[in-house]
């Protein structure tokens, strides 16, 4: 194998974190290399305004996600089942390529509030150790929100983050969530355009006592420049967001908010399809020399580095955790090892009401423009003898009216023919759907590891996913779907049909790409891979950057605290690793 | 990449150098010069934009090997490193001088006016010493490059006698005593080491710069370079001082983004331009007369069908970005009303963009580098011809309908 020069730092992944953390080190001087497996990705070229809106190419055939033959997955409910491999992406869409999932998303920006960050203490403070369900394997993520505030706010001048605060350095706003923790500072922009769903929607909350408030949003409501200087277009509402790139450099995104200044940074290189195979560690195993990547042509190549941060989708940071020998793997036989536990995912509902003699216009929609409440998030209600833990963010946010998949019709509808013509046309306009994007909590049984059968093209086994919707979560589900029904009903819909989970979690249909966990942040080393500042308890020159630091995942959108986590973990290998290289909290 | 030289100035610049007969040796080595003039030197290289035509991408820097290709002939710039071999090592001030300053290389060799000799002829001798001494200092690199691949009879280098007859006075830039230090240090660098008008003026039939159309725009590669006089409707007259500073300093301003040619310029050199150099040549070039006694088109009607068809497609394709007022967005999407390059009397800027695409320039200052797409593909030659007449008359612009064959010819040039 052949030996490149020595790096300074290698950033595997490209994506939102990766960028980020290039970012943070950039002005360290230090020679830095990322390595990015997919292709490289340009707007004007591949977000091209007459191409973009291709839903066949996009959406139904996947054309930003990684493809299962180059990293696939495979999946089973129980531990007792054999797990057999995805090949089609259904329930997730991991992404590929210079910018990552990051390109492909819905814009919606989540900060998490101050409890989650301590959910464990939380409850049992508030309800007693005891009332904590066995089932659940919930933990505290051994740092703070205030900690986190700072690259929470430096996220939404990156972004160009559209909102309305709710809570400014602890004062409650009218008009915004409430229930969010003190931010230093309002969003950079001024709230989306509320179309009339969503109106529709914050009216009947209102009248139900909740508090509405603008989703927050990453697709800029007006011109923007950020905070690097890379200017940003307002979005035009063309409603092709989730799934697709924006061609008119208005969703946020590594490509148009960071690697634009990446590139004119002299200290870092950029490879594209270069994918990194595993990261190699010298004898004592507790230090990282490097990765092994195959570069375009094929040839497997030794990076050596005095840093690796792995910076990839959470499924492939675990992976190549699990691969490269880095912690303990998870057994869930006697509940020991830290690698692939505490995978969690996101519980989705949603309520879908029919309404008459309304034009919701459909077609104009954002990935993140419309209406949210959190009164029925987090531990924002009294669970005391409701029999579970957790809750969601529940919205209205009109996605577009793209020509193949948004075509509501009532259950019973048959699924061709002239009879499912007539309801389509008849419920195009008159369809509007409450969602609620809800809390997925760890247990012992839902894990990562690798197959043992299944290998991808250069021998190495897939990860394995072994997940099932936890008790606790279909009780949730059911309690915030009919809150959820309520709403529905208050906006004057004639019929609804809701959506709460049911039977074992099905890879099929698309849920959500917000998987979490697996490689997760603590304090403690025994339920923990990495420490606070993200860094591997086991191989200290080695710190792991995504969604798999989630010890569980609340009811939110994950990429904005993805986003704040890449911040916070590149500024403490700038301002204390660098310093002083080693652990940096005590084991 | 484009380069911006005419077609004939698709020469090869210091390439006759390197061909020629070594004279009398000239032992120069870069310890007589002393720091100060090599850096003076230095920034005369810069205000030159020696780099961006002798660097080949990945090169050595001034080894050349940067190939233009011409309707007549390949030409390859020349290695202006002092390698005494492959590079100007032997040559002496004086023979440099010439080169510079005459187009004469070592020997007698006639330059091809690639090499915008008639423009450095307004430089003075102290600043042709100092940029000598700079370029004696450099690295020598052995990078050997072959001459030109031009084609009969624009390979035979006398040909250039008879060119440099009719077209090229050498004359020393005489300041006018009437005007400020600022305007005369501006009109220094514009029409000495600067070389504006290589790209910017009109060329007469056998591509000499034609008097009447000073710095009136051009069209090279496929592009137009503009009008960059201070003329009202035609050239700047809009941007204000500070907005040419910008644009030259960041590569964006309020109105446009720099790209096609104009990107090497801003890259390697205008960006680092000293502020005062910067104001002077803004001075200088809003003091320009325009291109007077041209009346300008009038606006088509909206009722004219091809408004009314450009305007639907404008909706669907270009608004979204450059938006219903056509005025976009500054350093992302540049403004659409106005702009010189919509506006220009030929359409080929315009054409150009909407039929290839395009990318702009990012600098430190203004890092976005923002591209359009490529709409060829997309829209056929009449709907082109619709939404470019269409752009370049709403908005408050006034220009000359664009017809379908125009497109067609756009596009076959476009062709690689």
């Amino acid at each position: 194998m052949r030996r490149l020069p020595k790096k300074d730092i290698v950033i595997v992944g490209l994506g939102w974190a990766g960028s980020i953390v290039a970012r943070q080190l950039a002005e360290t001087g230090l020679d830095i290399l990322c390595l990015e497996r997919g292709p490289w990705r340009d707007t004007a070229r591949d977000f091209n305004i007459s191409t973009v809106t291709d839903e066949l190419r996009f959406d139904k055939r996947q054309a930003l996600m990684v493809q299962p033959a180059q990293a696939g997955i495979t999946v089973r409910n129980t531990v007792s089942e054999t797990a057999l491999p995805m090949r089609q992406w259904g329930s997730f869409h991991p992404g590929n390529g210079v910018g990552g999932a990051g390109l492909h998303w819905a814009g919606i920006t989540w900060r998490f509030t101050p409890e989650i960050f301590r959910q464990r203490s939380h409850l049992v403070e508030r309800y007693g150790e005891s009332a904590i369900p066995a089932e659940l394997t919930v933990q505290d993520w051994g740092l703070t929100y205030d900690e986190l505030e700072p690259h929470y706010d430096a996220f939404d001048k990156l972004a160009g983050v559209s909102g309305r605060a709710g809570n400014l350095k602890g004062e409650i706003r009218e008009g915004g969530n409430p229930f969010e923790g003190p931010r230093q500072n309002d969003y950079p922009l001024p709230p989306m355009v509320q179309t009339h769903g969503p109106k529709l929607f914050a009216k009947a909350a209102a009248e139900l006592g909740y508090h509405p408030f603008p989703s927050p949003s990453a697709l800029p409501s007006e011109p923007y420049t950020n905070s690097l200087g890379l200017k940003m277009g307002p979005c035009t509402y063309c409603g092709f967001c989730t799934n697709y790139g924006c061609a008119n450099y208005s969703k946020a995104s590594a490509l148009i908010c960071v690697v634009p200044w990446l590139l004119l940074q002299p200290n870092i290189e950029i490879r594209v399809n270069s994918e990194v195979v595993r990261i190699e560690k010298d004898g004592t195993g507790r230090r990282a020399t490097g990765v092994v990547y195959l570069d375009g042509a094929g040839e497997e190549l030794f990076q050596p580095a005095d840093l690796v941060a792995v910076c990839g989708f959470q499924l492939e940071n675990v992976r190549l955790m699990l691969l490269s020998g880095v912690g303990q793997p998870y057994d869930p036989a006697t509940g020991t090892g830290v690698t692939g536990r505490n995978y969690a995912y996101q519980t989705p509902n949603s309520v879908t009401g029919f309404f008459e003699n309304v034009a919701f216009n459909p077609f104009i929609g954002s990935g993140a423009a419309g209406g949210a409440l959190d009164d029925l998030n987090n531990d924002n209600f009294d669970h005391a003898g409701l029999g579970f833990f957790g809750g969601g963010s529940t919205r209205v946010i009109p996605i577009g009216g793209a020509p193949i998949s948004q075509r509501h019709v009532p259950s019973g509808t048959p699924r061709w023919g002239a009879k499912w013509k007539e309801e389509t046309t008849r419920w195009y306009q008159a369809t509007m759907s409450v969602g609620c994007e809800a809390s997925s909590f760890s247990t012992p049984g839902n894990y990562l590891s690798l197959d043992p059968t299944y290998k991808d093209r250069i021998g190495r086994p897939l990860l394995r996913m072994t997940f099932d919707w936890p008790e606790n979560d279909r009780r949730m589900s059911q309690h915030v779907v009919s809150k959820c029904t309520d709403i529905v009903r208050a906006m004057g819909a004639k019929h609804w049909e809701p959506a709460p989970i049911k039977g074992a979690w099905n890879t099929s249909p698309y849920q959500s790409s917000h998987v979490v966990g697996g490689f997760v942040m603590g304090a403690d080393p025994s339920t923990s891979a990495t420490n606070k500042y993200l860094q591997s308890w086991d191989v200290p020159n080695l710190f792991v950057v995504g969604a798999q630091a989630f010890p569980q995942n609340p009811g939110y959108n994950p990429t904005g605290t993805v986003c704040a986590l890449a911040g916070w973990a590149g500024a403490a290998i700038r301002d204390l690793y660098l310093k002083s290289p080693g652990p940096l909290a005590p084991t | 990449m484009t380069h911006a030289f005419s077609p004939i100035s698709v020469a090869a610049g210091f390439a006759a150098l390197i061909l020629s007969v070594p004279t009398a040796s000239a032992q120069q080595t870069y310890e007589r010069f002393g720091f100060a003039q090599t850096e003076r030197g230095r920034y005369i290289a810069i205000l030159g934009d020696c780099a961006a035509c002798h660097t080949a991408p990945g090169g050595a820097p001034l080894a050349g090997g940067l190939r233009f290709e011409t309707p007549v002939g390949a030409i390859i710039s020349s290695n202006i490193t002092p390698d005494r071999e492959n590079g100007i090592g032997k040559m002496t001030l004086k023979e440099f001088d010439a080169a510079m300053r005459e187009g004469i290389g070592q020997g007698g060799k006639r330059l091809y006016p690639a090499m915008p000799y008639p423009a450095f002829s307004n430089m003075t001798d102290e600043d042709i010493a100092d940029l000598y001494a700079w370029i004696m200092a450099q690295q020598p690199a052995p990078a050997q490059i072959n001459s030109n691949e031009l084609k009969f009879p624009f390979d035979i280098r006398t040909g250039m006698i008879a060119w440099n007859m009719i077209n090229f006075k050498p004359d020393a830039f005489k300041p006018d005593p009437a005007q400020s230090a600022e305007w005369n240090r501006g009109g220094y660098i514009v029409e000495g080491p600067g070389h504006c008008g290589a790209c910017h003026s009109g060329k007469t039939i056998t591509m000499g710069d034609k008097s009447s159309e000073h710095l009136t725009g051009a069209i090279i590669e496929n592009w137009v370079a503009p009008n960059i006089t201070g003329d009202a409707e035609a050239g700047l007259g809009a941007w204000e001082e500070q907005d040419i500073i910008a644009y030259l300093k960041t590569g964006a301003n309020r109105f446009d983004i720099a790209s096609g040619g104009m990107m090497d310029v801003i890259r390697h050199s205008s960006r680092m331009w000293t502020d005062g150099d910067l104001k002077a040549v803004a001075v200088y070039l809003k003091s320009q007369p325009g291109r007077s006694g041209k009346p300008l088109a009038a606006a088509l009607p909206e009722t004219d069908m091809r408004m009314q068809a450009g305007a639907r497609i404008y909706k669907d394709r270009c608004s979204a970005c450059h938006f219903d007022n056509g005025e976009g967005y500054p350093g992302l999407f540049p403004s659409l009303a106005g702009a010189g390059s919509v506006n220009a009397e030929e359409p080929t800027s315009v054409l150009h963009v909407v039929l290839a695409g395009s990318r702009a320039v990012a600098t430190p200052a203004a890092p976005t580098g923002p591209a359009m797409p490529s709409l060829g593909w997309a829209l056929s030659d009449n709907d082109i011809a619709n939404v470019v007449t269409y752009v370049r008359n709403a908005f408050g612009n006034t220009a000359a309908p664009v017809s379908t064959e125009q497109v067609a010819t756009a596009r076959a040039a476009l062709q690689p």
